[in-house]
């Protein structure tokens, strides 16, 4: 079964698998004091001390979390409110709108519910920001930022940002900056230290380890208010009874994928540039989204607009010949939005619709991309044909006229639509 | 590369009749060869069980639940809907068991041109649309069948009770369901020949009941076996259909009349009202002979509401328009029977075709026709075809 969907989740590694249920045979809280507690309190720091490694982190500077959207959650909120606590002007939150809906919608929440004044940063028709966007940002009233906020690399184009430069201007107004490098680790090179960013994101089960776990490498000098109240085990930044089992999967996979990822991003590189060269060969008219240079894209990402088709349709026909991928962003009614994402990079409603995301992992081989070379020229044509309905059987008759003597539509008609707009938007266009 | 069993290359085969080869299920044609079918499941029992079943006779099912609001609540309030978060995992989980593929589509910007604005401007026209009509004429078996076939599928599956009988001939009939109670055949007299021949009732010649049917999905291991039904217009979810239209219409207060003029009293937007309607009217002085007073007309132009005696409801001919024919038209008067409203009884009529609109005349008068709803012709248990109501032809009442 082709499985080409694996920025949504990557199969776990089979060293990560030993080391998870090797460790759920085992008793123990980690804030435990007897010997039981103080076993497993050893296995969570070994595995933050191996995270800390492979992330170019202090093991102090790892706080682990249940997942990318808490990380994110506690990195934006937390920081939104231990910054603007001591000072109160710090309302600016300037933010990416190409983030993943974990930042984005808790940026917008802020904004609803919390006072915070949001702005977008621009990017370029690839999905990036330019240091020069988030200077201009910044020069305003460097004062009045909470924070920023940017990811690494997009989940959906797979665009990678200049994080250093963008630290780097950050630093110079004294703003914090945090990025989401769920889709970067084990992709492109990470290394916190050298990155300068103040909070990084990263999860388990993007790199070969189990879902439901994930961390927050964070600066030791910042202290987000917390987002889950207890026992205070993570820095009494984040509590919770740790996850040993996952925390140990989670840090025996991300040191695994960070050891192999040269020659995964050879590999995998080469599999997605015959990837992007099949699809294009097959249908010609078909768009690569994101950057073009290898170098500023993650090396398992291809992103394609279908000009004339809908990008539901195309998942269901290759989901029926067993080609698994992703139209991108998905809400929580399973309905396909146009991606806000692409509509930030310019792109019209009806290209973004028609786009389809293939991800190469750690499992991929040629045979996958094969598998879909054969098929995907006519998967486009038979989508193409659900788009127009022109050969569907069914004849179409000419658009009726509204009978009846003239009325016309109501003024007031179409003025309920204002208010109704925006939980669906929620799903993928802003 | 691997094709779909069945999935045609071009010509979409045309669906066997579910009655044509068995009592409780529609069977793959003669040649044996499973179709295609996109089964659409709305979260509801009916629907759920129609896809059970066409994918228990050996056709190829795959579930998709349309997403028609664009503004879905997670869970149901008030009445029910069939656009909720709910309703889409009821369909997803339904689809699960019965262990077909499953998907969302996002229909809601067709459904709301084609259904909500129409059904707000038939209103506002003084007329009292059908939407479940206009929804399986435009939205169903219009952009989902168009969808579904240039997907390469064959056919559209829903939960609707009615029967398509095939004629030693070939043709394609659309009857009333084998239970007259449970019969849906009104709202599907809109669909033309083309859109019949891919359409698949599994649940149409079952004579179960409802409770039946629930027993059924029950036995099938569906969740959904015991979720109430819905009754209401979908999009409107809290039921309220006249709070919907006036935030929607605004207010526009006008005079309510008796049929001599005389103004009985004032309404807040003549689109409230429909033909027939009693209740409602806040009329101060009553009748002269005492007798309940009735909607009998609304005029959208001079924005009143016209009152009066309920015999003065009586029609006895009607005109309609977009008429819309399940095989061929009627060639001069012919004598069937009309349905007038959803769940209405039948009455003899003589009905013409002239100059593509039709003419109606009732044997003995019917009330409770309201202009915007639809007449639907049978000839015994067969539909022949429908159109909208435009005008009435009343029995003279003086006031």
């Amino acid at each position: 079964m082709p499985y080409l969907d694996h920025a949504a989740t990557t199969p776990m590694l089979p060293e990560a698998i030993q080391a998870m249920t090797e460790e759920l045979g085992h008793t123990g809280n980690a804030s435990s004091l007897h010997a039981a507690g103080r076993r497993a309190r050893r296995v969570v720091e070994e595995s933050r001390e191996g995270l800390a490694r492979a992330l170019g982190a202090r093991p102090s500077e790892v706080v682990f979390t249940g997942g990318g959207t808490e990380s994110d959650n506690l990195a934006v909120k937390g920081l939104y409110w231990s910054r603007r606590a001591e000072d109160p002007r710090r309302v600016r939150v300037l933010a990416s709108p190409v983030e993943h809906h974990a930042v984005l919608d808790a940026v917008i929440w802020l904004a609803e519910h919390e006072g915070a004044v949001l702005e977008w940063l621009p990017v370029d028709s690839h999905g990036r920001v330019h240091p020069e966007a988030l200077r201009r940002a910044l020069e305003a009233d460097p004062h009045s930022v909470a924070l920023a906020t940017v990811m690494w690399a997009n989940n959906e184009v797979g665009t990678v940002m200049p994080v250093r430069q963008l630290a780097d201007v950050a630093h110079e107004f004294e703003v914090p900056l945090h990025a989401d490098a769920v889709q970067a680790l084990g992709q492109v090179p990470l290394d916190f230290a050298s990155s300068g960013l103040d909070a990084m994101t990263v999860t388990g089960h993007k790199v070969g380890g189990p879902y439901g776990v994930g961390a927050l490498v964070l600066g030791r000098e910042h202290a987000p208010v917390p987002q889950l109240h207890g026992g205070g085990q993570e820095r009494e930044v984040r509590s919770g009874t740790l996850d040993v089992p996952s925390i140990v999967a989670f840090a025996v996979a991300a040191e695994h994928a960070v050891r192999g990822r040269e020659d995964f991003a050879r590999r995998i590189g080469e599999l997605r540039d015959d990837l992007v060269r099949a699809v294009t060969g097959a249908v010609p008219d078909a768009v690569l989204n994101g950057d073009p240079d290898p170098r500023g894209r993650l090396p398992g990402n291809a992103h394609f607009s279908f000009p004339g088709c809908e990008g539901d349709s195309l998942l269901l026909l290759l989901d029926a010949r067993g080609i698994e991928c992703s139209t991108g962003s998905a809400c929580s009614a399973g309905v396909a939005q146009p991606s806000h994402v692409l509509l930030a990079m310019g792109a019209d409603a009806d290209r973004a619709r028609g786009s389809l995301r293939f991800s190469l992992g750690h499992t991929s081989t040629r045979a996958d991309v094969d598998a879909l070379t054969e098929v995907i020229g006519p998967v486009v044509a038979r989508a193409r044909r659900a788009t127009d309905g022109s050969t569907s059987g069914v004849e179409r008759r000419p658009p009726e006229r509204h009978h009846g003597p003239e009325q016309g539509r109501p003024s007031g008609a179409g003025a309920g639509d204002t208010g109704e707009r925006t939980r669906g938007e929620r799903c993928g266009t802003r | 590369m691997t094709e779909f069993p069945g999935a045609p290359a071009d010509q979409p085969a045309a669906v066997p009749a579910a009655s044509a080869s068995g009592p409780s299920s529609p069977q793959p044609p003669e040649s044996g060869r499973p179709l295609r079918v996109l089964a659409a499941m709305s979260g509801g029992v009916d629907s759920a069980v129609a896809a059970a079943r066409a994918a228990a006779a050996g056709h190829e099912v795959t579930g998709v639940h349309l997403a028609l609001s664009a503004n879905p609540q997670s869970f149901r309030t008030g009445a029910r809907g069939c656009c909720t978060l709910e309703d889409s995992r009821d369909a997803r989980r339904a689809a699960d068991v019965i262990g077909i593929p499953f998907y969302v589509w996002d229909l809601a910007e067709r459904f709301q041109q084609d259904v909500i604005e129409d059904f707000v401007a038939e209103y506002a026209a003084g007329r009292t649309p059908n939407p479940c009509l206009r929804c399986n004429e435009k939205i169903k078996f219009a952009a989902l069948l168009d969808k579904a076939l240039g997907l390469g599928f064959d056919a559209v599956c829903t939960g609707h009770y009615a029967k398509v009988v095939v004629t030693p001939d070939g043709r394609r009939e659309l009857h009333r369901a084998a239970d007259p109670a449970k019969d849906q055949s009104y709202v599907l007299g809109v669909l033309d020949a083309e859109q019949l021949a891919h359409a698949m009732f599994p649940l149409g010649d079952t004579d179960a009941t409802k409770e039946e049917i629930r027993a059924e999905a029950e036995r099938r291991g569906l969740a959904v076996a015991r979720k109430p039904d819905s009754h209401d217009i979908c999009f409107i979810a809290d039921g309220d259909t006249q709070g919907f239209l006036a935030r929607r219409l605004g207010p526009a207060e006008g005079d309510i009349l008796d049929v001599d003029g005389t103004r009985l009293g004032r309404h807040n937007g003549a689109y409230g009202f429909t033909v027939g309607q009693r209740k409602g009217l806040r009329i101060g002085t009553p009748a002269p002979d005492g007798k309940p007073r009735y909607v009998l007309d609304i005029s959208p132009v001079e924005n009143t509401v016209t009152v009066g005696p309920a015999a003065a409801l009586d029609v006895t001919a009607l005109t309609a328009i977009r008429p819309r024919w399940c095989g061929e038209p009627p060639q001069g008067p012919a004598e069937y029977t009309a349905q007038l409203r959803a769940h209405g009884g039948e009455v003899p009529v003589a009905a013409e075709l002239v100059d593509g609109e039709l003419r109606v005349r009732l044997a003995s008068p019917a009330r409770g026709v309201a202009p915007g709803q639809a007449v639907v012709l049978y000839d015994g248990t067969r539909v022949v075809g429908s159109a909208t109501i435009a005008t009435t032809e009343r029995v003279a009442v003086t006031a």
